[in-house]
């Protein structure tokens, strides 16, 4: 019997008007990797931020005993100080210092008017070398990709002798081939003796590395499931986040008739808008066809949204050359409001960053993308515009109050909603989902696959980009697969499966080194 | 659930309950004459700059929170050239009045052209813009000032003697024509806050509740009216207000009825995701400065009208009192909110304070310092009231 190195006892926390947590208990023993799963909005963050002492002691209820010790955290640095480090969601490198002054941002080396650099980039290479990266600590972190950040986060964490490290979903951002390089990484400090709490959505990843799943659901411990104990499936797992088995993640389409291609590119070709000489798509083709869902598979960086970007009213890239047809006839779409017209829809990527505006209103997201569409000659009719949103939030289950709240107060899988209902009312006959799914729950994203086959039922086509393979598998007709910014594969829905994708991606990923 | 209403409606209103008070601290300090006919009329001739310039900051301002410090500069230059063309040249002012509105808007293009094509940092483009043209300014007057003679053109902008809209009656001692002009807006007023609440219930809409649709009437009518009559008892409606009228139901308008206006507010919000939609939100940047510089010529000339002169040194500081105005009437530092109506009131508290500081002689140099404290005082509101929101 290892020994519990750390226990969380009935911890209660309330915000004005919400119990985000109650009696929430968690038990870590030393030297395993714990995961903590949930849906979003379920508590995870909330309890991880008391821990790390976010949320101070006294504005919570219950114990937290680190190392047989009760513990009172009145900041991050008290609980550091014990060896608890906690990499966000976010990460928090701030990209114009080099990779060694953000490693020891707050905890400087040598004196407070004298720092000490030599010892500063010396130690930061030792902790890079410990998580397998080559870089210099000189690098400026913008200068090294989303994955390899990750990495220096967590040899941030080492550089403060971290004994109990907590990871807030580590691999949202990440490729398969980096997530899978994280999760080994961990596995490799599990065994010289770290322990790890790791907040995840991935069920193939919670599988294939937790000792122990607890399921937190809505604000209460619901299970803690032991991989020596209980057989663990993902099915089992979902059924403790949901309180119900999720028989069929991926709803089957029945009876879709597929028709004409609806749109096609040929010898597709885009260079990077900075970088003249760097080719970013490399003489791609592919086709969409009526009453299809088409995906696009492949490694974060592998030119999937420069793609649908560069086609969508070229609103990426420079020098584009190749031909796009819509039903059949060449079309030069020159920015995107010709792409409106021409009936396709990007639903982007990042919903916060380039999707939504987040101060205005659901009402006025919804009609942002077709403006002429409730307005007359330039006028914009207000009650034309709220019977839109209405109708949006009925036929794509937006929940919310009232279509005059922010949308920036909406839940993920809502504001995703609202996204997709502003793109549904420029009436698309093509839609491209840059991502729809990212970091919503599964609830909402079996709401999102149920839209996606109502659409194609309407006749409409989509093309689906995803990181997660399943979801790529799952519900498409057909997949593309791409790599550096090429098609190297086609595989049709039926026959796909996820090793037979990334062996596609792989093969030629060492081709190319 | 009571308190809570309160609370919200003071968030909500938050500079007009200011504007009240302060309105009422200095008509009890200065005995009541802040509110003497005069100077209402006063209050509205001198801050008519203010007023227009500041809606056109506004647009730049919801764009990102982008400023332009050229105005003062651009206002001054404007406002020479219109000066020496008329009296030196001697140009008609019709058309000299044509070739100010098309300086400034050409003004305002060519530093829009650079911030929105070129993306230069609207600070440092309008910086140089405000050097640049205080210096021509200087250059086109030689340094010196010129006079301003043309009285058809002075009326019309709003200067001299007898900047004020005729009476029809002709009546002494009382401006009939301004009251009933004060009467007629309240009844419009009235009228379209019935028709717009028949609209809704007919096609079934939410509406608000009717008392308090009718205190806020009753509570904008009695303003409306209690301004005519002051108006009336002094010489009427100054010519200024009938512009700062005109640009405040235009551009209120604009902003808040139309696909443009929608646009300004989607790139100020998000810009990637305004590009995203199908807006051009390099157009967009373009506009707001073109436009402002199109309003800075409309100031110029109503500066030099009520000056009756054009000097080097007009318009010094128009700028800070556009923006000051904008973020005390609630419009982000960060772009994306704030509305026409909110920077008048901007504008007018800002007034308040300085005719009721110098009513009760306050020294210049601390008018300044109080200028400042209410501005940062308003934007820590702001600041503070939007965190706790999260």
């Amino acid at each position: 019997m290892a020994k519990v190195l750390l226990e969380m006892k009935d911890i209660t926390k309330t915000f004005p008007g919400v119990k985000a947590l109650s009696n929430v208990n968690l038990k870590v023993e030393e030297g395993e990797i714990h995961t903590l799963v949930g849906e979003n909005g379920a508590g995870k963050s909330t309890l991880m931020n008391v821990l790390s002492g976010i949320y101070p002691y006294g504005s919570y209820e219950g114990d937290i005993f680190y190392d047989g010790k009760l513990c009172h955290f009145t900041n991050i640095k008290d609980s550091e100080e014990k060896g608890i480090v906690i990499i966000h969601q976010e990460l928090a490198l701030i990209p114009y210092m080099t990779i060694g002054e953000n490693m020891f941002l707050g905890n400087e080396r040598g004196r407070a008017f004298a720092i000490d650099w030599d010892e500063t980039y010396d130690m930061a290479d030792k902790y890079l070398r410990m998580v397998g990266l080559e870089e210099s600590s000189r690098t400026l972190a913008k200068d090294i990709s989303v994955g390899k950040q990750q990495l220096v986060e967590i040899s941030k964490a080492l550089a403060k002798n971290a004994k109990l490290l907590i990871l807030d979903e580590p691999t949202a951002s990440l490729n398969e081939k980096e997530s899978k390089a994280l999760l080994d990484l961990l596995l490799q400090f599990k065994k010289e003796g770290l322990t790890s709490i790791l907040i995840s959505h991935k069920l193939n990843e919670i599988s294939y590395i937790a000792d122990k799943i607890t399921v937190i659901r809505d604000g209460m411990t619901i299970e803690t499931l032991d991989k020596a104990v209980d057989t663990i499936t993902e099915d089992r797992i979902i059924r403790g986040m949901v309180g119900r088995s999720i028989s069929d993640r991926f709803p089957k389409r029945e009876n879709v008739k597929i028709g004409d291609k609806a749109l096609e590119i040929e010898n597709w070709n885009v260079y990077h808008p900075i970088y003249e000489n760097h080719k970013i798509i490399n003489n791609v083709s592919m086709n969409v066809k009526k009453g299809e869902v088409v995906g696009i598979a492949g490694l974060m960086g592998a030119g999937r949204t420069e793609l649908a970007m560069s086609v969508f009213g070229k609103s990426y890239g420079k020098d584009i050359t190749g031909t796009l047809k819509l039903n059949g006839n060449e079309v030069n779409l020159k920015n995107v409001s010709s792409a409106i017209k021409h009936k396709l829809a990007y639903v982007t990527e990042d919903r916060k960053d380039n999707g939504l505006i987040l101060m205005n209103s659901i009402k006025h997201n919804v009609s942002l993308a077709n403006l002429s569409g409730v307005s007359n000659k330039g006028i914009i009719d207000a009650d034309k515009e709220y019977n839109v949103a209405l109708q949006q939030r009925e036929s794509l289950n937006i929940k919310c109050p009232t279509v005059e709240q922010n949308a920036g107060n909406l839940s993920g899988g809502n504001q995703q909603k609202t996204l997709l209902a502003k793109w549904m009312f420029t009436e698309p006959e093509v839609l491209i989902l840059d991502e729809p799914t990212r970091g919503i729950d599964v609830g909402a994203k079996a709401e999102i696959y149920g839209i996606i086959n109502q659409l194609v039922a309407e006749g409409r086509s989509v093309i689906l980009i995803s990181s997660e393979l399943q979801e790529v598998i799952g519900m498409c007709d057909r997949i593309y697969i791409m790599e550096s910014g090429k098609i190297v594969g086609e595989v049709a829905g039926a026959e796909a499966t996820q090793e037979n994708i990334m062996a596609h991606i792989l093969r030629t990923s060492n081709k190319g080194a | 659930m009571n308190r809570a209403k309160v609370m919200s409606f003071i968030k909500a209103n938050t500079m007009i309950i200011a504007l009240v008070f302060i309105s009422a601290f200095f008509v009890w300090q200065t005995g009541g004459k802040i509110i003497l006919p005069q100077n209402v009329s006063n209050l509205i001739s001198q801050n008519a700059y203010v007023f227009v310039l500041a809606t056109g900051m506004l647009l730049c301002i919801l764009t990102g929170g982008n400023i332009d410090l050229s105005v003062g500069s651009v206002v001054c230059f404007v406002g020479a050239t219109g000066a020496t063309l008329m009296e030196n040249k001697d140009v008609n002012w019709v058309i000299a009045v044509i070739f100010m509105l098309i300086i400034g808007t050409a003004i305002g293009a060519w530093q829009g052209f650079w911030i929105a094509y070129v993306r230069v940092p609207p600070f440092i483009c309008t910086l140089a813009g405000m050097l640049i043209f205080r210096g021509l300014s200087n250059v086109v007057l030689d340094g010196l000032t010129v006079s301003l003679t043309n009285t058809t053109f002075i009326k019309l902008f709003g200067g001299g003697a007898d900047c004020y809209v005729r009476d029809i009656f002709g009546m002494d001692g009382f401006h009939l024509t301004t009251m009933l002009t004060g009467i007629l807006a309240c009844v419009i007023y009235l009228f379209l806050q019935i028709q717009g609440r028949i609209k809704k219930t007919k096609k079934g809409y939410e509406t608000e509740s009717l008392k308090k649709m009718l205190i806020r009437s009753v509570i904008i009518s009695l303003v409306i009216l209690a301004f005519s009559l002051q108006l009336s008892r002094h010489k009427g409606i100054p010519t200024a207000l009938v512009i700062v009228a005109v640009v405040v139901l235009v551009y209120g308008y604009i902003t808040s009825k139309t696909i443009l206006g929608r646009h300004f507010y989607a790139v100020g919000g998000n810009e990637k995701a305004a590009r995203l939609s199908g807006i051009d939100t390099n157009r967009i940047y373009f506009i707001a400065y073109t436009n402002m510089g199109f309003l800075a010529a409309l100031v110029g000339m109503m500066t030099i009208a009520r000056l009756t002169s054009a000097q080097p040194s007009y318009g010094q500081n128009y700028e800070m009192d556009a923006i000051g105005s904008c973020f005390i009437g609630g419009a982000s530092a960060y772009g994306g909110t704030g509305k026409v109506s909110g920077v008048i009131i901007g504008a007018l508290l800002m007034g308040v304070i300085n005719m009721g500081m110098i009513i009760m002689r306050v020294d210049s140099n601390w008018q300044k310092v109080i200028k400042g404290l209410v501005l940062l005082g308003a934007v820590i509101f702001d600041v503070v009231s939007k965190k706790k929101n999260n």
